[in-house]
């Protein structure tokens, strides 16, 4: 965990003033909804179809006990007792009053969580794995790195306004859990020949209207110089942005228009004329940082503790725990995800009751640590395995132990029409519908790996392009209709996915996501080969033709 | 438009001289960018001090040679939306060392003063009377600071680094 100093705590609260103010401004009128328009964005708040939504950040997906407890309380207190789990490790809550944002933002700054820059033009929360500090085989704990660039990136004075949205990501393992590759900026950290830290850096990848994976710009910036060269990227991003037309503001537009090569250029220019500007970060800076970050005692426990041999007769505890119990790298601990995709229910969603819960048992179980992941699930990163068939026993009674992680009802899936302004169609009821028909754990446990994405409009916030099969809500003549691609992945593989043919009526949704994964049942030429890998293999004409045939 | 300079409302000495307007004998002027740029001798041998009103959307480099010579720049804001001039703004003071007074126009409200000093600003055409008003305070509403910029305020790095290395010289 990172230890918020005071200075940290004094700039929340200085924020929460500040917000206080231009409320009360916009409530007696002397702001007009425009100009209050860009504040309250830059602090997390949107004008939904039915009332204000507000998204928190969780900073690279870290959370203590406490601070999920103040997430429970805010839900309790301001909203209708729950709040929905986003896939850029952020919190929204749906139902809140104006007037009383400046509260719950208050409440929230008192266990130093905040909500600045979760929308608008600006850098947004940066975002890292989820087992960062856990993951066996890690370089080493990106979260250092992402707290730096936190602090760098909040209340830029001069990114504070750009073209459009602009988000980063970092990784330190092999395996991509931060979707890098989709993000403005994707940060990969590795060490050199040297053995000096330092990061592969991507730039222009993206979902929205038009998907782009990010490319390289620089195969390795050292650790140092990795806020110059940020900076950099972001002075040339704003100044030569596009302005004119929000769709293609983003910076994937820019680096594809001028193409890798010439934006890397302009870049290069642009960081030698820097010079010195007081961003090298020296190894005190860093072990400043990182002396802040806490981490657990772990005790010396047995490979295989007879709790776990004597759990392991019971079906349902062995289930659970091949499906949602994952390597720690720590002898004796595991990493357990907790499932926010129970059947029938909104995917990412948990209520305050569940959060409270979750955050005592981290406490019991889990050194006080949750995490969250853009899989839209909660994480307990430090269980000792002893503790697993308890710490089962007492999620199922809280409705968070469904064996089904990234498995076909592991649905991602943006809140859709049922709340969003800008959606074609509705999300969350296809999600629901696809929870129920394959319901069966043994089933989905014999499909195998499958990632279901559904965005409700073309702004991709369900990640459909990168969605083994992705879901797109589309509106046909006033009625949902909804486009299937297949063969995408956001890891480090990361490709979108095809189309396979044209849009489906909403009714049938279900049905032809069925056909599919009938056809790759039949077509897999080995139970351990994964869907995504299937469609590698086959291409889309196979599933097509199961679709389309009898339609 | 009141005109906020060294954080109070002060009266403004320039005189924004449009395209194609007479040229006062003596006295402060802005010119826009491309008026000056055209003979911009004529300008500087002038009695009276010369600011150049410099687009957004227009590299620096052909202001640079002459920034020596300027005793103001102003930069725009078309929209509160648009934060180029803030890049520039760095430019001219960081990298450039211009020193002569930077004034923020156009869609100038209070909610950007603290970003528009930190990044360079010492002259605000501010919108609105009430935002002018409530620079002085407005200005003072934040103490801690991430990045580092030409504005010499510490940054929270620097400030825990100062504040280890006390702590270490005490023991």
């Amino acid at each position: 965990m990172y230890a918020y100093d005071e200075l940290d705590r004094t700039l929340i609260n200085e924020r929460v003033s500040e917000f206080r103010d231009q409320v009360k401004r916009r409530l007696s009128g002397e702001l007009t909804e425009d100009e209050f328009k860009m504040l309250r964005l830059q602090n997390g708040v949107y004008l939904q179809l039915h009332a204000y939504m507000f998204r928190v950040a969780i900073p690279y997906g870290t959370l203590s006990s406490k601070q999920l407890r103040a997430l429970a309380r805010v839900g309790r207190r301001y909203d209708r007792g729950y709040g929905h789990f986003t896939t850029r490790q952020n919190i929204q809550f749906n139902w809140i009053k104006l007037a009383e944002l400046p509260d719950a933002l208050a409440d929230l700054a008192e266990v130093g969580i905040h909500a600045m820059q979760t929308s608008g033009n600006n850098m947004r929360n940066v975002t890292s794995d989820q087992w960062a500090g856990v993951a066996p085989g890690e370089v080493e704990d990106p979260r250092i790195w992402s707290e730096i660039l936190r602090q760098h990136t909040t209340l830029h004075p001069e990114f504070s306004f750009l073209p459009r949205k602009f988000k980063i990501a970092i990784t330190a393992s092999e395996h991509d859990r931060a979707a890098i590759k989709v993000h403005d900026i994707g940060l990969r950290l590795y060490k050199n020949a040297e053995g000096e830290t330092g990061f592969e850096v991507l730039v222009g990848g993206g979902l929205g209207r038009t998907p782009f994976i990010g490319k390289t710009i620089k195969p390795f910036v050292h650790g140092r110089d990795i806020l110059s060269y940020v900076e950099a990227i972001l002075r040339v991003y704003n100044q030569y942005g596009r302005r004119d037309n929000i769709y293609k503001a983003r910076i994937k537009i820019l680096v594809h228009e001028l193409g890798i090569e010439k934006f890397a250029r302009e870049v290069d220019e642009e960081w030698k004329q820097m010079g010195d500007v007081g961003l090298t970060l020296d190894h005190s800076v860093i072990e400043e940082v990182r002396s802040r970050f806490s981490y657990p005692a772990y005790e010396k426990l047995p490979h295989m503790p007879d709790e776990l041999k004597q759990a392991a007769h019971d079906p349902l505890f062995e289930r659970w725990r091949r499906n949602s119990v994952f390597p720690h790298k720590v002898q004796g601990y595991s990493i357990v995800t907790l499932s926010l995709k129970p059947v029938g229910a909104p995917p990412g969603d948990a209520t305050s009751d569940q959060m409270d819960a979750v955050a005592d048992l981290a406490d019991r179980y889990s050194f006080g640590e949750i995490r969250v992941g853009h899989e839209q699930n909660l994480c307990l990163p430090h269980v000792a395995k002893r503790d697993l068939p308890q710490l089962w026993k007492a999620l199922d009674r809280i409705g968070l132990a469904t064996p089904n992680v990234n498995l076909v009802t592991d649905i991602i899936a943006c809140p859709g029409l049922d709340y969003c302004s800008l959606a074609n169609a509705r999300s969350i009821p296809i999600a629901q519908e696809l929870t129920r028909r394959f319901a069966n754990h043994d089933t989905a446990e014999l499909i195998g790996r499958l990632h279901i994405n559904i965005s409700g409009c073309i702004n991709a916030c369900g990640h459909h392009h990168v969605g083994h099969i992705g879901i797109l809500g589309v509106e046909k003549n006033g009625e949902e209709f909804y486009q299937i691609t297949i063969g995408g992945r956001a890891d480090e593989g990361a490709q979108m996915g095809t189309l396979i043919g044209p849009a489906i009526p909403y009714a049938e949704v279900a049905d032809v996501i069925e056909d599919i994964v009938e056809a790759y049942l039949a077509l897999r030429d080995r139970p351990e080969e994964l869907f995504v890998d299937a469609v590698k293999r086959l291409g889309v004409e196979p599933f097509k033709e199961r679709v389309y045939a009898t339609r | 438009m009141p005109l906020v300079k060294q954080g109070r409302i002060a009266t403004d000495l320039f005189v924004h001289v449009a395209d194609g307007a007479e040229l006062p004998g003596d006295g402060a002027i802005f010119v826009p960018a491309a008026r000056f740029l055209e003979d911009p001798e004529a300008f500087l041998k002038r009695a009276g001090k010369v600011g150049v009103i410099w687009p957004n959307n227009r590299d620096l480099d052909d202001l640079v040679p002459y920034l020596g010579r300027l005793a103001a720049v102003a930069l725009v804001f078309p929209s509160f939306r648009d934060g180029r001039a803030y890049s520039q703004a760095r430019l001219l003071r960081e990298r450039h060392g211009f020193d002569g007074e930077l004034r923020a126009t156009g869609q100038v409200l209070r909610d950007q003063f603290v970003f528009m000093l930190r990044a360079g600003f010492d002259t605000f055409e501010v919108k609105k009377d009430s935002d002018a008003e409530a620079f002085a305070s407005t200005a003072k509403s934040y103490s801690v600071f991430y990045q580092p910029t030409g504005d010499g305020r510490l940054t929270a790095l620097h400030r825990r680094m100062l504040l280890r290395h006390s702590e270490s010289a005490g023991q």
